[in-house]
């Protein structure tokens, strides 16, 4: 059976070239007997009747008519068919018409609306960053914020927006995803695999999944939530939403929630969250008396029925010695493995590490970013206090960390290698200790870099936290 | 029940595509792995407005409030009904006269709004000369009013007296009504403020024959739809503000039955009408603002919208009026239109911008439907890159495409429609405005066309006033 249907969209004008292709189109579905879509002009509405429709009364020159004949199934679908023709024969196409591209847009909305995303990306200045993130969330996309300084009430907002809109917001000052294979801000460029990572903390997530990497595992995604998601005030909205769409994706068979040490009833309610999922989750809060990431790693490894490796590490051709009563100094560049090392240091050398000349800076930090970028793009700074400590006497293991990936320095070691031989060759009872966080296939190639730092004698680890029990083992006199 | 929608969007299934918005090596880090970028070309707004911008946009119902008021502008359907007196449609009385723009006294009103309001009074009967109308109108004795504050529009000075006639528009879609009144032609007219015995004259025929044989061309006629008109015309050429030759084409074509079949119009009179009409390329220009305000009209009063719903200027000041802000004006300086200048005049002899007829742009027309006129792109300073870029820049402010109003040379994409304060205010891109140029002093004229901008502030000042009901 096959039926009939006539609609009258008053004041729809379309021209006549625009409406015979969208009846040709429709009148081209396979259960469609029949079709037009034409201006109710006298002509037109003589010719609906000779096409057997019923005419429609009152319908004019300056009305759309539709006209439809079509299988009972089929009708439905054709009638929708109708609103997408329509609606494509007033989309712009590639290239935005006869005369060229249409400029860059200027807003995030804008540029949504060009095409169909499904993350913003946003790294304007703070305090810059709300109406960018919230027009992706107007228009459906997730948001990566990389900036720092939003305000708490603002991040708090948009989490907000998101959560209504069953959307996530990745920071403020997250530094690290990975989405889809993907990676967003700095991030390595890792194996596929059944591990997916919720982080507070970028540097702390680059090394869970260089890690897993390493260990053949592989990573399925890697959300970041920002530094500041588990906060009391901020009460890990973004982790709590990246655990549950993690925990729906059948491609993670186990999560990582790394971060920093969050606050305990944030911690509390994480933990509680977590037990509630059906996918398994291992913590990497590095803090005293917990896994450190290296462990952590393991730990989730173990979970998978995966066989824990020997982690990379590649040793000095001499190996060096550091007279007694000398101090670990770190130089970082990710915040979590500057205080992942110092944990470490304090365990083997006691609390006061400070009064005892050991000390440990993380170049990331605010302090050290206004006006300049990140030392994981800009070395400079890091250079000079790496010149410094060298020349201090006291000084006698350095320690640094090097994050690779996309977004990073194209070749940290051509400006860091000559720098540690250069140290070394000046000072004898000197050390240099190297955390070298990054995959055999990232872009500034792991294994290049490590042999590189390795020959101007740095002993190189890829796990954080045995770069940082070397760096103490020869703070005490182990000769390595 | 379950809820359709893939977790985040689909972020962790879909093939990763992104907007990238601030430092170029993030976004350059992602073409390295060969995922799609759209980058935007992000510039900091205006110092002290971070605020205001995140108390505005961040209030729960904007985007819908936004959706809902653009919706309801270009889902109207304004249609020319009637054609009367300003006495009758709009209770005028005697002695009281509406202008365009903003609200203006005598004292801060410029050549043009004044050498109007002279002519005006003379019209009226309640003045003999020019200069004792002057006078009378120096001493305050008639009352001055925006036509905006009378759901009305009018070009240039806009300037309407009680005796004047008027075009009458409903919206069949939300049942406002909004009037202008009937133009003049170009040259030596009222509305660019010249007020000579052949301004008058003209007047007074077209209250005597063109407005009574109109109405009953439009009552034989039936309500016309005008959006269609406007459709078509986009289609043929004209952008509405500055060219409206084939929108007057069409409105003839649709009248001129009814004109010649009415009764109470003498045949004489219908050639005389049809003559005067088909002589003035602007005839369709009024009856383009008044559908233009009635869309816009449609659009006001939505809790938190931040969509213009009138830009209007009397001479003096540019005033704007916002959907979520009510009857408030913000307004500022009036600038002087960048353009081509008629005769022997130039720059020196121009008026600051003047008129209700942004009332277009405000709808989707006009300056930003600058890509379908190719034929006046030179008159209004550039080649058709530039009017190609003209509208497609607008886009960056506006909230919607117009569903019914498209351009060819873009491939039949919308019009750029529903002005959004906060993007305004975010990327620095003013509106553009096609418009005519009258002269500054009193009685002139029209000395040129060209292009102008609105002064940003008043954009400022309304997302302030948004940030503080937010």
């Amino acid at each position: 059976m096959s039926a009939d249907w006539v609609e009258v969209r008053r004041g729809g004008y379309r021209d006549s070239v625009t409406l015979m292709r969208v009846s040709r189109l429709l009148a081209e579905r396979p259960d469609v007997a029949a079709a037009m879509a034409a201006m109710g002009t006298d002509s037109n509405l003589e010719l609906l009747a000779r096409m057997g429709f019923a005419v429609p009364a009152g319908a004019g020159p300056a009305d759309l008519v539709v006209a439809i004949r079509a299988e009972d199934g089929g009708l439905g679908a054709a009638r929708e068919a109708v609103d997408v023709l329509l609606a494509e024969a007033a989309r712009p196409p590639d290239g935005g018409g006869v005369l060229g591209a249409p400029p860059a847009p200027r807003t995030t909305a804008s540029a949504a609306a060009r095409g169909e995303a499904s993350v913003a990306l946003v790294s304007v200045p703070g305090p810059h960053v709300f109406p960018e993130a919230m027009d992706a969330l107007d228009a459906g996309l997730n948001v990566m914020v990389f900036s720092d300084n939003v305000p708490v009430a603002q991040e708090i907002a948009l989490k907000e927006a998101a959560a209504r809109r069953g959307l996530i917001v990745m920071g403020p000052d997250c530094g690290t995803a990975v989405v889809g294979g993907a990676g967003l801000g700095f991030a390595n460029a890792v194996r596929p695999g059944p591990v997916g990572v919720v982080a507070a903390s970028g540097t702390g997530a680059q090394q869970v999944m260089c890690l897993l990497d390493a260990a053949g595992a592989g990573v399925r995604h890697v959300l970041g939530v920002g530094g500041r998601d588990l906060s009391p005030e901020v009460s890990g909205r973004s982790a709590l939403s990246a655990l549950a769409a993690l925990d729906a994706d059948p491609g993670a068979e186990l999560i990582v929630l790394v971060s920093k040490p969050p606050a305990p009833q944030v911690a509390d309610l994480i933990r509680e969250a977590a037990r509630r999922l059906d996918t398994p989750v291992v913590f990497a809060l590095p803090a005293p008396g917990e896994d450190d990431l290296t462990q952590a790693v393991e730990k989730a490894l173990k979970a998978l029925g995966l066989t824990v490796p020997q982690w990379p590490r590649w040793d000095p051709p001499e190996p060096a010695r550091v007279p007694a009563g000398r101090a670990l100094r770190g130089l970082f560049a990710g915040g979590t493995l500057r205080d992942e090392a110092e944990m470490i240091a304090r365990e083997a050398l006691g609390w006061d590490l400070q009064a005892r000349g050991h000390r440990f800076t993380d170049f990331g930090d605010d302090a050290y970013t206004r006006g300049r970028a990140h030392p994981m793009i800009d070395p400079t700074l890091r250079l000079e206090a790496l010149a410094r400590e060298a020349a201090d006497a006291a000084c006698g293991v350095l320690l640094l960390d090097v994050v690779l990936g996309h977004g990073a320095e194209p070749d940290p070691a051509a400006s860091l290698a000559p720098a540690v031989a250069a140290a070394l060759r000046d000072r004898s009872g000197l050390a240099a200790v190297v955390s070298l966080c990054g995959t055999p296939a990232d872009p500034q190639g792991r294994d290049r870099q490590a042999e590189a730092l390795r020959d101007a004698g740095a002993a190189v680890f890829a796990s954080n936290a045995q770069a940082a029990r070397h760096a103490v083992a020869l703070v005490e006199g182990v000769p390595g | 029940m379950t809820d359709a929608r893939p977790p985040l969007g689909g972020l962790l299934t879909r093939d990763p595509r992104v907007v990238a918005a601030g430092v170029d090596v993030l976004a350059d880090a992602l073409a390295d792995q060969a995922v799609p970028v759209e980058r935007v070309d992000w510039r900091p707004p205006p110092p002290g407005t971070e605020a205001a911008l995140a108390a505005v946009l961040g209030d729960p119902g904007h985007a819908d409030a936004n959706a809902e008021a653009v919706q309801r502008m270009t889902t109207a359907r304004p249609h020319l009904v009637d054609v009367r007196p300003a006495s009758e449609v709009l209770g005028l009385d005697r002695g009281t006269f509406l202008h365009a723009g903003p609200p203006l006294e005598w004292d801060r009103a410029s050549g043009p709004m004044r050498g109007a309001l002279i002519g005006a009074m003379m019209l009226e009967g309640l003045a003999e000369t020019p200069r004792g109308a002057e006078r009378e109108l120096e001493r305050g004795a008639a009352v001055l009013e925006p036509c905006h504050h009378h759901g009305a529009v009018g070009p240039m000075a806009g300037v309407v007296s009680p005796s004047m006639w008027m075009l009458v528009v409903e919206d069949a879609e939300h049942g406002g009504t909004a009037c202008c009144s009937l133009n003049e032609g170009l040259g030596k007219v009222l509305r660019y403020g010249a007020y000579g015995p052949e301004v008058i004259e003209r007047l007074t025929w077209m209250g005597e024959v063109l407005g009574p044989a109109l109405r009953a061309a439009v009552r034989r006629h039936g309500p016309l739809d005008l959006m269609s008109v406007i459709a078509q015309a986009l289609q043929m050429g004209d952008e509405l503000h500055n060219r409206n030759r084939a929108a007057t084409s069409l409105l003839l074509r649709e009248l001129a039955p009814d004109l010649a079949a009415a009764d109470e119009v003498p045949r004489d009179r219908v050639a005389e009408v049809l003559r005067f009409a088909a002589g003035n390329d602007h005839f369709f220009l009024n009856a383009g603002m008044a559908a233009s305000k009635a869309c816009a009209d449609a659009a006001r009063n939505v809790p938190g919208s931040s969509m213009v719903v009138a830009m209007s200027r009397n001479g003096t000041d540019f005033g704007i009026q916002v959907s979520g802000t009510g009857d408030r004006w913000f307004t500022g300086p009036a600038g002087v239109p960048d353009g081509l200048y008629l005769g022997g005049y130039g720059p020196g002899d121009a008026n600051p911008d003047i008129g209700d007829s942004a009332i277009t742009e405000t709808a989707g027309t006009g300056g930003f439907a600058l890509a379908a006129a190719p034929a006046i792109v030179r008159f209004v300073g550039g080649e058709v890159p530039d009017a190609v870029a003209a509208t497609q820049r607008m886009y960056e402010i506006t909230l919607a495409e117009h569903p019914v109003l498209q351009i060819p040379l873009l491939s039949f994409r919308g019009t750029p429609a529903g002005i959004d304060v906060t993007r305004v205010v975010r990327t620095g891109i003013l509106p553009v405005i096609d418009t005519g140029i009258a002269g500054r002093e009193a009685g002139t004229g029209q000395v040129g066309a060209g292009i102008v901008e609105p002064p940003s502030n008043v954009f400022t000042a309304a997302l302030h006033a948004l940030a503080e009901i937010a």
